[in-house]
């Protein structure tokens, strides 16, 4: 079970993702970053503090935004990830591939860096 | 010891999965990071199942077993009888095609692969059992 809630703060939208990510609710995050991204967002922050778990369902829509960030020139910054959800990014190497810091602020700061 | 669960398949059970082992691993005090790295594993292979022998159909069923044989070994056993999906027989793709081809599959493999030190298959009286085993 997943609650998804988006706030955007200075042009930057906000994904907070709450719960649980797996095949049953990956859809959920899906459609929050479509949406995003179709209303003209390119700095797309996910706040994952208040995220419990995560299986490859979720991981595989992170992955399957990433060539057309690169091509639209989006940046996406996760943030706030709990051990044991970091530790399945990690199994999987996709630390490497996604961008992720510990906080918002430099969450922020990284997405603004990179848009430049 | 042995535990014992079935499961519908329906993806919105795989929530029961997962508290099923997790409780189970907690009585037996297992280290939390291990803990949430085997609950990743038997989540990813459930789901793996309903969807592509059972197609999510309710009135199918898993059932999922437990075993503690000593020490640190922990074995699970995930016995069905739709057709066999054996992961040993799918070689995970790259993560560049990953992203490539925008595909959303192909990670449980690679995860489950990485996470659990044995994947067997065998059946026995018509059904198909699936045997994870992990040393903790």
């Amino acid at each position: 079970m997943v609650h998804i809630k988006r706030l955007q703060e200075s042009g930057t939208d906000i994904i907070a993702v709450i719960g649980e990510i797996d095949a049953s609710s990956s859809i959920e995050l899906d459609l929050a970053i479509a949406k995003s991204v179709g209303e003209g967002f390119k700095r797309i922050l996910v706040d994952c503090h208040a995220l419990e778990y995560i299986s490859s369902a979720g991981l595989g829509v992170f992955m399957s935004y990433i060539e057309e960030f690169r091509d639209k020139k989006i940046q996406m910054v996760l943030f706030g990830l709990k051990e044991k959800v970091v530790n399945t990014f990690e199994i999987l190497g996709l630390a490497e591939l996604l961008n992720i810091r510990e906080n918002k602020n430099e969450a922020l700061k990284l997405a603004n860096e990179l848009s430049v | 010891m042995n535990y014992r669960y079935n499961i519908a398949c329906s993806l919105s059970n795989l929530k029961g999965i997962r508290d099923f082992v997790r409780n189970t691993l907690n009585e037996n005090h297992v280290p939390e990071l291990q803990i949430s790295a085997i609950v990743l594993a038997l989540d990813e292979m459930c789901s793996n199942l309903m969807i592509h022998a059972h197609h999510c159909n309710p009135n199918h069923f898993l059932e999922l077993h437990i075993n503690h044989p000593g020490k640190g070994t922990y074995v699970f056993e995930i016995i069905d009888d739709g057709s066999v999906f054996d992961i040993n027989q799918f070689t995970e793709p790259g993560m560049d095609s990953l992203v490539h081809e925008k595909r959303k599959g192909g990670l449980g493999i690679r995860l489950v692969k990485s996470i659990m030190d044995k994947i067997e298959y065998t059946s026995e009286g018509g059904k198909n059992i699936c045997r994870l085993t992990k040393e903790v």
